[in-house]
């Protein structure tokens, strides 16, 4: 007998804190084991942020680094232009990434920065309670929007993967989920490659990983990765919306 | 056998996306068992169906899914 398939060199052997069926703990499993794959473990620094993702630093099995809420792309600016060598990457929520610290990641690929931002998009702040988010869908029920976000009055959900895309400096962007094999296939491939254009020092790479919020949702685990598949992909496109390596070939 | 599965089942929080990838449908919450944590953890009913896919692995979120395959009946 042969293993196939184990937990990850690239994660401690730590239990999550995740509640059952949060797909953090998938999108983990996919930076780390792309981090083993590509043999850069080693030599990788990760940025936590502040959110349910705030202990990724425990799970991780690289060096990590927390940050201040919002402020993971200026933390991680700082270790890479002293340690150009190195993989960075920040891993950051939407409450982190497209809220608080909306400014630092903008800022971080304008100047294109050679990190590689993970940005997990779950529609709701799910550490506080279910707060409606900037990417709240319009319609979706937050404790903050009981009747669910009104369009006049709270606005639209931000597409920071689109945003991302407009800036001179990032050299990749890209949105991409794992509510099932096919696509979860997909996103490791994303994966992968914005930590290997990391590396040949392409400029900033980020990828935007639709997720789940079972408890605040208020759905079963099953059932919230049939509402990402039915309901949150039309809002949020999945697709590569900016690729350096593409334009160079074409 | 040609493969098998292993679950740390007292790591198992009972969320069953194992179970929605499984294109055996042969994994199942164990309703008689209730692990440390208080969750029904997953199990496999018929491993000889097994084809050692390890989709269920990659799926679990708490990477307590072990899988072997018996490569030389490939």
């Amino acid at each position: 007998m042969a293993i196939v398939y184990q937990k990850s060199k690239g994660l401690t052997d730590l239990e999550m804190h995740y509640c059952p069926g949060c797909t953090h703990g998938v999108i983990h499993k996919l930076v780390a084991e792309a981090l083993v794959d590509l043999n850069l473990l080693e030599h990788t620094i990760g940025v936590a942020p502040v959110g349910c993702s705030v202990f990724a630093y425990n799970y991780f099995n690289c060096d990590m680094h927390e940050a201040a809420h919002g402020r993971a792309p200026a933390v991680a600016t700082g270790i890479k232009r002293v340690l150009p060598q190195n993989t960075v990457f920040t891993y950051q929520g939407d409450g982190d990434l497209a809220a608080i610290g909306t400014a630092e990641i903008i800022h971080a690929a304008m100047r294109g920065e050679h990190f590689t931002t993970i940005f997990v998009n779950n529609a709701i702040y799910g550490m506080t309670g279910g707060q409606m988010a900037p990417t709240t869908l319009v319609g979706q029920k937050a404790t903050t929007a009981p009747h669910g976000r009104d369009r006049a009055h709270y606005g639209q959900p931000l597409h920071m993967a689109e945003i991302m895309a407009t800036i001179g400096g990032a050299a990749y962007s890209t949105r991409v989920t794992v509510v099932d094999m096919p696509h979860m296939m997909k996103a490791r491939t994303a994966i992968r490659k914005a930590f290997q254009m990391q590396m040949e020092g392409k400029g900033f790479t980020f990828v935007e990983v639709l997720s789940t919020c079972p408890t605040n949702w208020g759905m079963t685990p099953v059932e919230a990765l049939g509402w990402v598949k039915d309901t949150m992909i039309n809002e949020f496109p999945l697709g590569v919306f900016k690729d350096a390596d593409s334009k160079e070939g074409s | 056998m040609a493969s098998r599965v292993t679950f740390s089942q007292d790591r198992c929080k009972g969320c069953g996306l194992c179970i929605t990838v499984c294109p055996k449908h042969i994994i199942f919450l164990d309703k008689t068992k209730t692990n440390k944590r208080g969750y029904h953890p997953a199990t496999v009913v018929e491993m000889a169906a097994c084809i050692g896919c390890a989709n269920c692995a990659r799926m679990c979120p708490d990477s307590v899914i072990m899988v072997e395959r018996n490569i030389e009946e490939d």
